[in-house]
């Protein structure tokens, strides 16, 4: 594995954040399919990276490196070195469920379990022996529903399925449920893109807050929301990542004709 | 007219942008004429030419108007990014300059009609000079805005300079002969205007300068070049 990463790749010096995730040649192949070439990036900590690119061009492929969720798939096989604080994600004695908690992840759809709003954020720490009582338990419950901004809208409904609520609050009841078991990473694959306007307004604010604790990656489609809600933004085009540096250039002074193209509508 | 090779999938947001370069330059275009004329009838003291560039000044502002509509439509409708971007947010910048220069150059051609009942003073030689400066000037980064090149920009914005030693060099001649003899202080008070009004118009080509070389490369001048702003270039 190379240290070195080409000039438009390397991580930003002076003031920003800690590097908390370190990918270097990172090769994904499903089947015969070689979905992700040579990615390397340096992910910093506490701030929002956001990976931008046409569908198939792998950045939700390499999203679902980051906790082992390609893993699941057969016939996927993944190469290169990725380190979250310095820790290789894939060695053997990492346990997948285990970083699965610390790599937290929303989905596109919300995903709320088939259970009441307490259960769905209470599920994660009682399953890790996070409380060790009920008492405990409330104030884990309370906690990662208020850092989503979701207690005041819920705190007199605990009991009623996660199901029953509006999609922008199924979608944070799923970061409250990602949040209670303490993760330190949160992956986010096109989080908004099921919501309203205003909904979507919620989940941005909210990443903003998150940023203050987390490293959060949200894979997006939208250019805007890239733009709004991140501090830096990756440019991946088939299979590769083109391009990676603070949002406000990418969004105004892109390097590459590629990055340059897709931001602009000339894609394709 | 635009900076990527390649067209808009949206092509009516291309056409968009295609017409905006054209409006931008349709509006240069405007203003270096008026310009021309405005020394015209300052220098020739041509009342004819004065009415030609109120008009002119009318139109300009009109344009104006249009422009920064379109450009706000952009704005909210499509949401312009990188190059789409800096080239939207330079148009803006540039029709408010040109703005300003057609509202110097109708001042100019006023000042014009005021001079007739006065003889040619001897600085209109200079006046001419100064104005034949400033006027290349603005016909330079217009051409630079045109053909997205850097390198004109960059002459002109380097030849602020030369605009002010002129300007200073004619406000000393002026003020001289004031003292000297009373009767030159009607029209050299003109002449002092107009002067003004030409070195305002010199910054204004440099501001354009400034946007262009924005528009084509996404980095400020001023944070370039930053031993020529601290050797005293003026805004």
């Amino acid at each position: 594995m190379t240290d070195a990463l080409p000039h438009s790749l390397a991580p930003e010096p002076s003031t920003a954040s800690p590097t908390k995730v370190a990918a270097r040649d990172i090769n994904v192949h499903y089947g015969d399919n070689h979905a992700l070439r040579n990615v390397s990036i340096d992910i910093p900590d506490r701030n929002v990276m956001a990976f931008i690119g046409p569908s198939g061009c792998g950045k939700s492929t390499f999203l679902r490196c980051l906790n082992r969720m390609n893993d699941t798939i057969e016939e996927a096989r993944v190469s290169g070195s990725l380190c979250i604080d310095g820790r290789e994600v894939y060695d053997k004695s990492i346990d997948p469920v285990v970083l699965r908690a610390r790599v937290g992840m929303v989905f596109q759809k919300p995903n709320p379990f088939p259970k009441s709003i307490y259960d769905n954020v209470a599920y994660g720490p009682r399953i890790h022996g996070l409380a060790r009582t009920r008492e405990e338990l409330d104030v884990i419950v309370e906690e990662s529903l208020n850092k989503a901004g979701l207690w005041n809208e819920v705190k007199d409904r605990l009991l009623e399925p996660g199901t029953s609520l509006s999609g922008g609050q199924q979608q944070r009841l799923v970061i409250a449920r990602a949040i209670a078991v303490q993760p330190e990473v949160i992956l986010m694959d096109e989080p908004c893109s099921a919501l309203d306007p205003i909904a979507t307004a919620r989940i941005e604010e909210l990443i903003d807050e998150l940023r203050k604790n987390y490293c959060i990656i949200i894979v997006t489609h939208s250019m805007q929301q890239a733009a709004r809600v991140s501090q830096k933004t990756a440019f991946f085009h088939l299979g590769s990542l083109v391009e990676v540096g603070p949002t406000e250039e990418i969004f105004t002074n892109p390097r590459d004709p590629r990055t340059q193209d897709y931001i602009t509508g000339r894609y394709g | 007219m635009t900076l990527s090779q390649r067209a808009h999938i949206v092509s009516a947001y291309g056409a968009e942008l295609d017409q905006l370069a054209d409006d931008i330059a349709r509006m240069g275009g405007l203003v270096e004429t008026q310009l021309t004329e405005a020394l015209s009838a300052f220098v020739r003291r041509n009342a004819a030419t004065t009415a030609a560039v109120r008009a002119r000044e009318k139109q300009v502002n009109a344009m104006y108007g249009d422009i920064e509509k379109s450009i706000i439509r952009l704005f909210a409708l499509r949401q312009p990014m990188a190059t789409d971007l800096r080239m939207t947010i330079s148009a803006l910048k540039i029709a408010s300059d040109l703005e300003r220069v057609g509202d110097l150059a109708k001042n100019i051609a006023y000042r014009g009609e005021d001079m007739a009942e006065f003889a040619p003073p001897p600085v209109l030689g200079q006046v001419e000079r100064l104005g034949a400066i400033v006027t290349q000037q603005l016909q330079e980064v217009l051409d630079a805005l045109g053909s997205f090149q850097i390198e004109p920009a960059l002459r002109v914005w380097h030849s602020d300079d030369e605009v002010d030693e002129h300007y200073n060099s004619l406000i000393a001649d002026v003020l001289t002969s004031m003292k000297v003899d009373s009767n030159f202080v009607g029209p050299g008070h003109h002449v002092l205007f107009v002067a003004k009004n030409l070195e305002r118009i010199g910054d204004h080509a440099t501001n354009i300068a400034e946007a262009v070389h924005f528009m084509v490369t996404g980095q400020h001048l001023e944070q370039i070049d930053t031993t020529i702003t601290s050797a005293g270039k003026e805004e």
